[in-house]
Parts: C-alpha cells; structure tokens; sequence
C-alpha cells in the first residue's frame, strides 16, 4: 500500500514535470540559437495564454485605452471564437512577436555581450507583461481549449481492480504529458530531418560557418523564437487550464531555471529529463522528507538540487563541457 | 603605375581565360587603421590565385571583403561582369562563393556528412511542408543531394570518418571536412584562408593534392591565403603579394620571386 502510494506520487511528479520541461524547452531553443537567455520566455507563455484567451472569448483588445480615449464603452465583440481558430491565431501572433523582437531588438545588438542580450530580454519581458495588462486586462481569466480535466475515473477503476488501489491522475496531466510528447518529437523531427531544421543546428553550432555556407542568421532567429513562442502558447494553455490565466503564469519561468541547471542550457532532452527529475524529485521528497522536515519543501526543494548540481556538475547533465584550452 | 597587364602573364591559365571577379581600388579601415590600402586585381576563371605576405599584411582581411565578412569603405567588386552591391556574407555565399577559415569554422556537434550537408542548404528548394512529410520532391531532392556530398567524400577520402562528430576529429581532418563542406556548394569560387596552416608535411602534401585535383577536375576557380611560400610557388597560377595592407607585387610564381619588392618584404633589404 505504501509502495502503491508512492508510485502515484511518483506518476504524478513525473507528469508535473512534463511541465517544467514545456518551459525550459523554450529557454533551450532560444538559448541554443543566439546564445541569449531569453528572462522573458514565461511571460511569453503568459501573453500567449492572454491572447489565446482574449481571442476566443471575443473580447475587444486595448478596451480600457479606447474607452479612455473616446469616452465609449467597448469590451466584447460579442462573438466566441473556437479553440482551435484562437489557438492558430495566437500562433501567428507570437510569430509577428518574434519578427518584432528580432527587428525592434536583436537586428541592433548583434555581436553585443551576452549580459547585452539577457538585460534586452528582461525589458522585453516587462514590456509584454504591460502589454499583455493593456490589451487584455490584469483579471484572473479562466481558459478552456476542451481539454479534460478532473481525476481520470478510468484509471482509477483499473488499477482498483488490478492493483486494489486506485490510482488519483489528473486527465489533464496526461493530456499534457501526450502534447508535449508529441511537440518534441515534432522538434526534434524538425531540427533532424528538414534543411531549416539543418540550418537550426549549424546556427547554433557556429555562426561565422553558418553565414559562410549562404544561412541567414536573421532568418533563423525568426525562426527559432517563433518556435520558441509556439511552445511558451503550448506551456502557456496548459498552465493556464490547469490554474487559471494571471500574472503568477510568468512565474513558472522561475521553475524552470532549475530544470535548465539540472539538464543544461543547450540540450533538448537535457530540458526534458532535466524536468522530469525536478517533478518526481520534489514529490517524492515531499512526500519521503516532507513530513519530518515540516512540510513545503517544494518551495525550495528544485533550487537546492540546481545548487547542488552548480557546485558537482556545472554544465549539468547533458550541456557542453566548458573547456578552455591553454 | 602598378598593374601589369594582362598580356604580360606567361601561364595559359591566367592570361587567357574571362575574368571572373575584379576588385578595383579596395580600401578598408579599421577606425585609424588601414587594413587595406587601395589594391586592384583580379581573378580568372579556373585558376588557382594565391594571396601571399607577412604576418599583418592583411591577407585575411582581403578574403573577408571577398566573402562579404567585410565591407570596404572604398572600392568595387565586379563579380561575373556586375558590380556587386554591398552585401551580407550570406548573400556573398548564395551567389557562390564558398569559403574555409583559418581557425576552422565547423559545427563540431553534427557529423562529418550533416557538416557537408550544411554546404548543400542552398540548392535545396523544397517547401517544408513537404519535407515534413517527407514527400516526393523533397525526398528527391535530399538523395540527390546526398549522392552529390558522397561523391565529394570520395573525393577527398573521408568515407572511414563520415558518421564521426567533427568536434572529434584531429586538425588535419577537420580542415578537409571544412573544404568539403565548401566544396559541397558547388562554388565559382573557392576561398582558402591558411588551408595548411598548423600542418605537418604529410597533411600538407595530401591538401596541396587536394587543391589540386578540385582545380583540375572541377575546373573550380580557387583564391588561396598562404604562408608557406614554396607550396604556393607550386600550387598558384598567379600570385598577389601584400605587405602593410598595400599590393606589391602581382603574377606569376616566377615574376612575383624575382620582384625585389617582393625579396625585400619577406627577406629584409640591407640597409647601407
């Protein structure tokens, strides 16, 4: 029965850290790419989530500012959009964002510091996040795109019957641990077998080579952040059915530093396996030393093993060995 | 008055053939510093032209603005009879110029085939919409451009290291790996910066041969940066000789060694 407990703890850690690696995946790409840590890819999950909300149930973007200005009082088109149409639009929306930052931001910083680039995605991040209040409005915003939600009664009954205990899994859990199975064999199909997926990589292996063998840079990073902003839309819905749309949605950022540390800046599956570890570690060690340490250690649980791993293996489990000839 | 001309070339290969790029009057700043100062010359279409000078000359820096790495402040760049509007090196690599770098520029994470597959981004058209589904042109088009790479690593001997890492790989290898990955665009010219710098003599001869065979069988024009002068007396049609960003001499191996500008610069004149 302990044993069984466990597991479910386990499952469940696990599945919450599909999630964790939807967001440092984003980080990843970015970061692979351009060398940039992108500070603003939550609140890019945020805005997208935002959007995707505004869009689907009609409401007027800027409402607030135009009926400032002319005294009117717009707030719905009074229509609903599908979520499927919605969840396109916003699609194309985060890639306008993505040419707007490669053209308004990144076109004028190229061959600046790294610390140049970070500190130009932080203002980026505050911008979006005002942008996002302004367009859609600060309230807390319910999404539902139709996925299922609730404990799975399915497998509750199956492993009642087979186990004689029944197993408590969110059928959102599974239905985001499937999407973001599929996205990142979709990613990484892309990155392996397409030439935009081969000019991908050779950016960000090397850039003098890549210019050399005819690659647009500017391309690429349209690309890249484009991708990057169609997984913060796929981080951001499913965040955002599971705890409603708000400000704290940017947060989950912050998670996945952690993850990033574990897994290492530059690797796709480091990113997955990364996230994985943080959601099965911190439930399990909430569950095993949780109790005898007074309980909420998954405040702090993912930021002690990231230090650790700081202190043991800097580049973390999959990244790049730093080595500097001498 | 510095130019030679052209008739004056005794070599079949560079006094007879079209001219392929001509660079007039380059002049290229470094804010105070003159990297290059007003050079004129010109390549030939299928002849192996080497840039030779002392360290500082600014060899690399004239490759650059070949390439597109930099932009002169001054001076023009006819390229297959149009002048060449200033351009991303990108945009040089697409009109066909194709280059190695003297400290190799590789993608040491992908294998010696995806490395010379890279050289081969250009020609492939196909949508990505097919390429996803892996579907008709595009299937075709990725074998015939892989039949194409294979060919190439025949070429230059790599079949054993093809599935190999290139971040594995020992100097010598790499530097090969980089020449196919140029070769691989199919070029009309080839730009070579030091590509035997940090050699040993066995590497050296099997990258002269190299040089060589792609001249000979390709017929593909080759603009070459070398130290060493006794491999770029063998290998060049013509030579160009810089010294303090400035030309000092321009022609043949044999005209450029008798040069005693030339003498001077590389062996020191005695002063009286």
């Amino acid at each position: 029965m302990e044993f069984l407990y466990a597991s479910e703890v386990l499952v469940n850690g696990l599945m919450a850290g599909v999630m964790y690696s939807l967001v440092a995946l984003g980080f990843v790409l970015i970061y692979k790419a351009s060398g940039v840590f992108n500070y603003a890819q939550g609140v890019m999950a945020l805005f997208a989530a935002m959007t995707l909300v505004g869009i689907m149930e009609g409401r007027v973007p800027f409402a607030h500012l135009i009926n400032a200005a002319f005294g009117v009082h717009v707030d719905r088109f009074g229509w609903t959009v599908p979520a499927i149409f919605g969840i396109a639009l916003t699609a194309l929306i985060m890639v306008g964002l993505a040419i707007a930052v490669e053209k308004l931001v990144l076109k004028h910083l190229v061959g600046q510091e790294p610390i140049i680039l970070f500190m130009a995605t932080i203002g980026l991040a505050w911008f979006l996040e005002g942008l996002g209040d302004v367009m859609w409005g600060a309230d807390v915003k319910v999404l539902d795109v139709g996925l299922p939600q609730g404990i799975s009664d399915s497998i509750e009954t199956a492993t009642n019957n087979w186990l004689g205990y029944g197993f408590f899994i969110d059928r959102l859990d599974i239905w985001a641990t499937v999407i973001a199975a599929a996205l990142v064999a979709a990613l990484v199909g892309f990155s392996q077998y397409t030439k935009q997926g081969r000019a991908m990589r050779a950016v960000a292996d090397d850039h003098q080579a890549a210019l050399s063998v005819g690659i647009s840079l500017r391309f690429i990073w349209i690309m890249v952040w484009s991708i990057a902003g169609f997984v913060a839309l796929v981080a951001g819905i499913m965040w955002g059915t599971k705890s409603g749309v708000q400000f704290s949605l940017s947060l989950i950022a912050l998670k996945a530093l952690p993850v990033l540390m574990l897994g290492g800046f530059t690797s796709i599956p480091g990113a997955i396996v990364g996230g994985l570890i943080i959601g099965m570690g911190e439930k399990l060690f909430e569950y095993f030393i949780g109790p005898m340490v007074g309980g909420a250690t998954e405040n702090w649980f993912a930021y002690v093993l990231a230090l650790l791993f700081l202190v043991f293996r800097p580049q973390g489990l999959f990244g790049e060995r730093i080595i500097e000839r001498v | 008055m510095i130019a030679t001309p052209a008739a004056e070339f005794s070599t079949d290969k560079g006094a007879t053939r079209p001219v392929l790029m001509d660079l007039k009057n380059i002049t290229l700043r470094f804010g105070g510093v003159v990297a290059i100062k007003d050079i004129s010359f010109d390549i030939r279409e299928g002849e192996i032209r080497a840039i030779i000078g002392p360290n500082g000359a600014g060899k690399s820096s004239m490759l650059n603005v070949i390439s597109g790495f930099y932009v002169p402040q001054q001076g023009e760049i006819w390229f297959e009879g149009q002048k060449r509007p200033p351009m991303k090196p990108y945009q040089v690599a697409r009109l066909g110029l194709a280059r190695t770098f003297q400290n190799i520029a590789l993608f040491d994470g992908m294998s010696v085939l995806d490395n010379i597959m890279t050289g081969r981004l250009n020609k492939m058209k196909s949508s990505l919409f097919s390429q996803a589904l892996w579907w008709g042109p595009a299937e075709r088009e990725e074998v015939e451009n892989r039949a194409q790479v294979e060919k190439i690593i025949d070429f230059l001997e790599i079949q054993n290291i093809r599935k190999t890492p290139v971040g594995r790989l020992p100097y010598g290898l790499k530097k090969r790996v980089e020449l196919a990955r140029a070769l691989a665009a199919e070029p009309r010219i080839l730009l070579l910066d030091e590509p035997m710098a940090g050699m040993n003599v066995e590497e050296k001869e099997d990258m002269c041969r190299f040089i060589l065979d792609v001249n000979d069988e390709f017929g593909t024009t080759i603009v070459l940066i070398e130290h060493d002068m006794g491999v770029v007396m063998d290998l060049s049609d013509r030579v160009v000789v810089m010294d303090y960003g400035r030309k000092i001499g321009d022609g043949t191996p044999d005209e450029v060694r008798a040069n005693p500008e030339v003498i001077s610069a590389y062996l020191g004149v005695a002063h009286e």
